[in-house]
């Protein structure tokens, strides 16, 4: 793990230059609503900011609709930001990038089934990047993609198959031998597992971590599962309604959170190793409120059981709080949520 | 009426269902010899892999397989003494609501898109409750949607589906499935399509209104994590078949199915030591058409003995183990399941 002493900005905490460097990321969508059509903004990333080192593992966890996704696509050049700034090796990659850095950062779909082309065999999706790019490996491009079907677990002999012949798990392993047929140095993954029954799952996670550690590849890993994050990630950024509202390491974020966002939300977590009702659970009131009008000051105030008038009228700067994580708030947590081991 | 059941049978008696659907592909045999018990007061957690029959079992139980030329089902579904499986489709319609009632996993199939969230509701109410007033059942149905936690229900009662989010269709639907006080409530995955913040809302709400009325609840999901929280029973199914029974400390502390160890280990826990790797099942589930031999679980088990047999060549029948109330399909001796459990499968994923 490349995490050093905590420093004044979440953007540099460490000695090592990050490989991704996310500022102030935002991206808002015009969509028309109400009976008269009006042009209204959806708020969906809102400030965001982070870094990832190379061959660092990053979570990005929070409530269905807060952003992850809008993110990890603005991360890889799917989606153009609105404003904010995405430094890649020290270069602007904000609106346009070269093609080193599109071969640099791919990402993998949460959906095994709608991502791949039915219609194309899977040697052809696996190449599919490598034609496209102009790249041509040593010993021929059908040399490569066998040994990335290999690399995946999957039988090389596979080439011609279609993805109908394929389980979900295997589906997703032939998305991932896609991803990885550039070489990339990071991996943005939106819920490469949620699709998947918990047996194939665990597959899936074990193969991910065998080549980010063999090949130091650098992951944003998005997903809803927390102990998968906790299983996968070694920092973890929690979002709610397009803010980073807290970003740490595991111990931090699972042991001793300090935003009472990230609190609630792990605190609500089924925790399988006990039995019965979760002790010390935070029933969080209500639904998260709209990106179209996001509450003024903290956006998680409407559901805060700490809020006072201060939370309505400033909003809390991510700052370096007790638990040596960066959280966004007034009047963060203390204490111990989840006792991690060592 | 939902009163219990005058005899000391529990109020759910599934004995030996058999439920198989013929296809272009062939004949699923998606629950194939599935039996237990439930009496009221009581929740019984359902898991296993997608495609293990679980829906289908309770679809059964609820009467809602149309029998005819490609659906079959055999054996014996009692609820409050009555069985399910010879009742006419008006006759389990009757039952429906008040005797036993469902929550499906996707709400916006089982809400009306055209109707307002009251009128839904109110709907199942006078099915019961056919003199009810319409001010009665209206107010009845601000009540419930008030209990499951719907703010403003005075404003929301009029609200069409699509205006209400994910989790408040949930609780819609869970307040129209209890607006009878079932005596039975089936809940099929009810919340994987939710966020745990509002899971743990309507994990709650089953709670309260368990105490309440004293129902029977059967949980279907395939997260342990939920089973740990919310059952006093767990049913571990796996291809059609029950692979193993038992109340949730011995489920979840000292099972003894080679597939219930398999689920244990290849989920991470929130607490143990991240670094170290899952331990996954290998292979995929089996097609439910073609379900291998002997023991349905054999081509992916750690364990399996054969050549000669018995795994491949013999299905093992759900057996009572040495723990009152903890049956077990496995062929492997009692003694070596234990010291298994102990020496391997206690120190992993979520075991630990
Ligand atoms: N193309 C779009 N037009 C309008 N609004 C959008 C668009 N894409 C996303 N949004 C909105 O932006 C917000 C963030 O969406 P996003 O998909 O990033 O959420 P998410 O965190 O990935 O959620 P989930 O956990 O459900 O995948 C949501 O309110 C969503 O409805
Ligand atoms: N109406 C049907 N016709 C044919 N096959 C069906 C039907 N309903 C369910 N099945 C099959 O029965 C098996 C068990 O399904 P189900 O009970 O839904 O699984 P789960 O455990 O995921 O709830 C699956 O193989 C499914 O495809
Ligand atoms: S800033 Fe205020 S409202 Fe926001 S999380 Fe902290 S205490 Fe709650
Ligand atoms: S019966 Fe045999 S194959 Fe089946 S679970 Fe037991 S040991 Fe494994
Ligand atoms: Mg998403
Ligand atoms: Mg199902």
């Amino acid at each position: 793990m490349i995490i050093t002493q905590p420093s004044a900005s979440p953007l540099e905490q460490a000695s090592v230059a990050p490989l991704l460097t996310v500022s102030g990321l935002t991206k808002h969508f015009t969509v028309r609503s109400g009976l008269l059509g009006t042009a209204a903004k959806v708020r969906a990333v809102d400030g965001v900011s982070f870094d990832v080192r190379p061959g660092e593992t990053v979570g990005l966890v929070g409530e269905s609709g807060c952003g992850k996704t809008t993110t990890g696509r603005m991360l890889v050049g799917l989606l153009d930001p609105t404003a904010g700034k995405i430094t890649y090796q020290g270069q602007d990659v904000t609106h346009r990038r070269s093609k080193k850095v599109r071969q640099d950062v791919q990402i993998i779909f949460q959906d095994p089934y709608s991502s791949l082309n039915p219609r194309h065999t899977v040697g052809k999706i696996i190449s599919m990047p490598l034609l496209v790019n102009g790249v041509n490996p040593p010993g021929g491009v059908k040399k490569r993609v066998q040994e990335l079907l290999e690399l995946v677990g999957l039988n090389p002999e596979h080439y011609n198959r279609f993805p109908h012949e394929f389980s979900g798990g295997q589906r997703q392993r032939i998305g991932i031998a896609r991803a990885l047929a550039l070489r990339p140095k990071l991996i943005i993954a939106d819920e490469p597992v949620s699709a998947l029954d918990v047996s194939i799952q665990a597959q899936v996670i074990n193969l991910l971590r065998d080549l980010q550690r063999e090949m130091g590849l650098a992951f944003v890993f998005i997903a809803h599962d927390l102990s998968i994050v906790r299983h996968f990630c070694q920092r973890i950024g929690v979002m709610y309604l397009g803010k980073l509202v807290e970003i740490g390491s595991r111990e931090q974020i699972y042991g001793q959170p300090a935003h009472p966002y990230t609190k609630a939300l792990l605190s609500a977590v089924p925790d399988a190793s006990r039995i019965g009702q979760s002790a010390g659970r935070i029933r969080l009131e209500g639904d998260v409120p709209t990106p179209l009008n996001p509450p003024s000051g903290c956006r998680f105030r409407t559901r805060c059981w700490k809020a006072q008038d201060v939370c309505a009228v400033q909003e809390p700067p991510l700052t370096l709080k007790n638990n040596g994580a960066f959280a966004a708030c007034h009047f963060p947590e203390e204490g111990v949520l989840i006792p991690q081991a060592a | 009426m939902t009163t219990q059941s005058t005899t000391a049978q529990p109020y759910l008696v599934v004995e030996d269902l058999k439920v198989r659907f013929t296809t272009e592909d062939g004949v699923v045999r998606a629950v194939d010899g599935v039996s237990f018990e439930l009496p009221r007061g009581r929740t019984l957690g359902i898991v296993g892999e997608s495609g293990s029959g679980k829906s289908v079992t309770s679809m059964a139980v609820m009467g809602l397989h149309a029998r005819g030329k490609r659906t079959e089902i055999a054996g014996k579904i009692l609820v409050n003494g009555k069985n399910i499986v010879t009742m006419t489709d008006e006759e389990t319609r009757k039952m429906r609501g008040n005797d036993m009632a469902m929550v499906f996993q996707d709400p916006l199939s089982a809400l009306h898109p055209f109707y307002t969230i009251g009128r839904q509701i109110t709907t199942a109410y006078k099915v019961h409750h056919p003199r009810a007033s319409k001010e009665d059942a209206r107010k009845r149905a601000i009540e419930m949607l008030d209990r499951v936690g719907i703010p403003e229900p005075h404003r929301r009662v009029d609200q069409y589906p699509h205006e209400f989010s994910g989790g408040m269709r949930q609780r819609a639907m869970i307040a129209m499935a209890l607006v009878n006080n079932p005596a039975l409530l089936i809940a099929d995955e009810p919340t994987t399509a939710l966020d745990v913040t509002v899971q743990a809302q309507i994990l709650d709400l089953l709670t309260d209104l368990q105490k309440e009325f004293n129902s029977a609840i059967i949980m279907i999901t395939h997260d342990l994590g939920v089973i740990s929280q919310i059952a006093d029973e767990v049913l571990v199914m796996y291809a059609g078949r029950v692979a193993e029974h038992g109340s949730i400390e011995q489920v979840m502390r000292s099972a003894q199915h080679p597939y219930a160890w398999g689920l244990l280990e290849s989920i991470p826990s929130l607490h143990g030591d991240p670094e170290e790797d899952l331990k996954p099942i290998k292979g995929n589930p089996p097609s439910l058409i073609n379900v291998p031999s002997g023991c349905a679980f054999h081509p992916r088990c750690p364990y399996r003995m054969m050549n000669p047999g018995p795994c491949d060549l013999e299905v093992p029948q759900l057996l009572a183990i040495s723990q009152p109330g903890h049956s077990v399909a496995c062929h492997l001796p009692e003694d070596r399941r234990v010291a298994i459990y102990t020496n391997e499968v206690s120190e992993v994923g979520v075991a630990q």
